[in-house]
């Protein structure tokens, strides 16, 4: 069930400009990866190319012995990565219950009440209404909704992009715990997150991007002394902010 | 023979070009597709055609045809479409507000005009033919196509060098940004569809006098054929209306001299079907309307 | 019983056209369903009418069969069709449906066994009330049967949110596709019943205008709810009856409902309801 993701030598270009340069990643079952660096260092290009949205110039991705690039986004799905996303992409208008359903689409088992609660509850809104529309909920229970949807797949790998986003600090604790709880479950993480103190909290490993080229990777700790790592953060408007 | 031909071709076509142009600034401005263009085209012909029947001069009753056709444009704009934008509500629910304005505006003209065929009375028109060169044409013919190149010139004019083309085409461009900018977006938006309704009210004015003949469903048939010359010319492009209004009504005539005249229509449509699979931009695209 | 007799007498033909316009009306709701317009079922359904009309005038085929093979003929049409238009969306799509409507106009205006402008007349009136509600019913059924299956589920998500349904495994062009090829077969079907309840038929029974009508009957009903379709069918079928007073004027009413119903109730008559309980 469980699988390694690994993208090696990932090259993107848009025109002329070089989105992603030569970036090689693993995440492995059970382990929380963190990519962080400042913005446009090419973070939304990785997950793009993972998840089949952008081709890749040159490089490989896969998942165990499965090659994933060039597949579509949606076989991409169903060969087991689950994502949230980072302007939130519920299916607003549907219940709560759906949207969880929808997470299970490319499974053929059909996911009962219970199951649903299950997905809820991993995802911290275990007491929530399955009734309600998605559209309803408020902006921190729609964000554990769509990590609910994503877990549903029973994914081999989770994409969570920038999941504090807008969350405030008792959150942000919560939503630490929830991702190590994903980890447990046996799929691997990828945490794409500006909040340093988050990443810091439930990463195994890091990765740091900037002008789309890996500049450090190894354990939260010492990539957050690596000086190159400093100098992208102060150097750039985004900054340490945390 | 062939100058004939293309001499008819153009005539046609200035029409065309003229109910394309109106149809792509709507295109252009709002990005939704005004499918009561066509029964405003209608409303101009039969209004002029009612005034000249009472007596009214020729020239005067088209140009109360033309106003009235903005005027119905502006009132069409407040129902169908204000409320719509207040939602925003896409592009897919005003296309079918436009269809329910269109069919009451179509039902009341049945209501009033009935369903009867309705024509001019020859003593009015022009009719007496002209040799010009190898080219024959009438009088009539030379006026409407003098009067449809001289409204299209207006357009251009009034986009190009004005402030009101200037707000047009700023809105066009960011509505949001032209409402920053201090542009009142509505008075903006009820001028464009002045402008837009009054050119299609000025070719139904101009085809009811060419082919001397008014009925129900004119409107619904030009609309179709509008919509065929806005894709082929990019929707939203003020030359690409022209030329594409003038390349249909050239094929158009030709196919019929070539005796295709019962699969003319299949033209229009299969360019226009091939066009959206192939380049759904047209072949000038939306940014010439920007750009004019 | 006899009052019944005697009224269906006087409106059998009302009945069967309302079924019919039922149909339609589910056949354009399953595009909307999927949130696309396409608006090339009135032209499938002429194809399907003019494919069944010609085997009964022609081969002499009895009414299931005709049925069937105007039902093919749609479903395959549609299929064709669905393969360049599927990318195209929102009035893209929309355009370029109404410009193969238009085609398949001109084709039957001009071929020799369509019978050009004049139609085709002496079609067996072999479709009774009992075969056009017989089909609505199994069309209905099937429709409610599949309404929690996986395919239904793909449908709305592919409305919802095209690229969060692709995230979650969803292959939207199929569905798409699909939602066409369905659509197709059930205006096959209304198409293929029209004619043999009509006696004859011409290329105008299939025009934009019609296709107009259907619309109106799916938005006015709510454009998400099947329910809500048949329901704008049939209340817009029998209203102009009804109104036989306003003569010419009645055609205002269709327009005036429609703008009403866009305008202070977004999701329609049945979306209303929803709201009010």
């Amino acid at each position: 069930m469980s699988a390694t993701l690994e993208v090696r030598n990932a090259t993107i270009r848009y025109g002329g400009v070089v989105a992603l340069d030569d970036v090689s990643l693993v995440i492995p079952p059970g382990r929380v990866v963190g990519l962080i660096g400042p913005n446009g260092a090419g973070k939304t290009s990785l997950v793009n190319a993972i998840t089949g949205v952008a081709p890749l110039a040159s490089g490989s991705i896969a998942l165990g012995t499965l090659a994933l690039s060039g597949k579509a986004t949606h076989a991409i799905a169903r060969a087991g990565i689950a994502r949230t996303y980072q302007n939130i992409r519920l299916f607003s208008a549907l219940s709560v219950r759906t949207n969880v359903v929808a997470g299970a689409y490319a499974r053929t088992t059909p996911l009962d009440d219970a199951a649903v609660r299950g997905y809820l509850a991993a995802a911290g809104i275990g007491e929530i209404a399955l009734d309600a529309t998605a559209a309803s909920l408020n902006y921190g229970d729609r964000r554990r909704l769509e990590i609910a949807r994503a877990l549903a797949a029973e994914p081999r790998i989770v994409l969570l992009d920038e999941p504090a986003a807008g969350m405030n600090p008792v959150e942000t604790i919560r939503l630490r715990e929830t991702i190590r709880g994903i980890a447990a479950r046996g799929p691997g993480v990828l945490l794409i997150e500006h909040d340093m103190s988050l990443v810091r909290a439930a990463c195994d490993d890091v990765v740091v991007l900037n002008f789309g080229m890996t500049i450090a990777s190894g354990t939260p700790a010492a990539v957050a002394s690596d000086p190159a790592v400093i100098e992208a953060y102060l150097g750039t408007d985004d900054g340490a902010r945390r | 023979m062939i100058v004939q031909q293309l001499a008819n071709g153009v005539f046609l076509g200035a029409v065309y070009a003229l109910f394309a142009l109106g149809y792509t600034l709507v295109f252009g401005v709002l990005d939704i597709l005004n499918l009561a263009h066509g029964a405003v085209f209608a409303v101009a012909a039969y209004l002029t055609w009612t005034l000249v029947a009472a007596g009214m001069p020729l020239p005067l009753a088209a140009l109360v045809g033309i106003l009235a056709g903005g005027v119905l444009g502006v009132i069409l704009d407040r129902i169908a479409f204000a409320p719509l934008r207040k939602r925003n509500a896409g592009t897919l629910v005003p296309l079918i507000s436009s269809i329910g304005f269109a069919i009451v505006v179509t039902g009341l003209m049945r209501g009033g005009y009935g369903i009867d065929e309705r024509h001019f009375a020859e003593s009015a028109l022009p009719n007496a033919p002209l040799h010009l060169g190898p080219v024959t044409c009438t009088p009539l013919e030379l006026t409407i196509f003098a009067t449809a190149i001289v409204l299209m010139l207006a357009l251009s004019w009034v986009m190009r060098a004005t402030p009101l083309g200037r707000r047009i085409r700023a809105v066009a461009e960011d509505r949001t940004a032209a409402a920053l900018l201090g542009i009142d977006l509505e008075r903006t938006i009820a001028a464009t569809f002045f402008l837009a309704s009054a050119l299609g009210g000025a070719a139904g004015i101009l085809t009811a006098l060419q082919y001397n003949s008014l009925t129900l469903e004119m409107g619904g048939r030009v609309e179709l054929k509008g919509l065929a010359v806005i894709i082929l010319g990019g929707m939203g492009s003020i030359p690409g209306a022209v030329i594409g209004g003038f390349a249909l009504g050239i094929v158009e005539t030709i196919a019929i001299a070539a005796g295709f005249s019962p699969w003319r229509d299949a033209i229009a449509f299969g360019v226009m079907f091939l066009v959206l699979v192939i380049r759904p931009t047209g072949i000038f695209g939306k940014r010439a309307l920007r750009a004019a | 019983m006899n009052a019944l007799l005697a009224f269906y007498g006087a409106h059998s033909k009302l009945i069967d056209q309302i079924g019919v316009n039922a149909l339609l009306a589910l056949s354009l709701a399953i595009s909307l369903q999927a949130g696309q317009l396409a608006l090339s079922q009135v032209a499938l359904m002429g194809i399907a009418a003019y494919v069944s009309a010609i085997l009964a005038l022609q081969a002499h085929w009895a009414l299931l069969p005709c049925m069937l093979a105007g039902v093919a003929a749609a479903v395959a049409v549609a299929a064709l069709l669905a393969l360049p238009v599927g990318r195209l969306r929102g009035i893209f799509l929309a355009i370029a449906t109404i410009g193969f409507g238009e085609i398949v106009l001109v084709v039957a205006n001009n071929l020799k066994i369509t019978g050009g402008a004049e139609g085709l007349s002496g079609i067996p009136n072999d479709a009774n009330t009992l075969w056009i509600y017989g089909t609505l019913a199994i069309v209905g059924c099937v429709w409610y049967l599949a309404r929690r299956t996986r395919f239904a589920l793909s449908v709305a998500l592919a409305r919802e949110d095209e690229s969060a349904a692709r995230g979650v495994g969803v292959d939207v062009a199929t569905v798409r596709l699909w939602t066409l090829v369905l659509g197709g077969a059930i205006a096959g079907l209304a198409g293929a019943l029209n004619a043999h309840s009509a006696y004859f038929i011409t290329p105008g029974d299939y025009g934009f205008a019609r296709m107009e009508q259907v619309l109106v009957f799916c938005v006015i009903g709510g454009v998400t709810s099947p329910i809500g379709a048949v329901l704008g069918a049939v209340v817009l079928s029998i209203l102009p009856e009804a109104i036989r007073f306003m003569a010419d004027y009645r055609e205002v009413t269709n327009g005036v409902i429609l703008l009403a119903v866009i305008i202070f109730a977004p999701q329609g008559i049945s979306g209303f309801w929803k709201r009010a309980r």
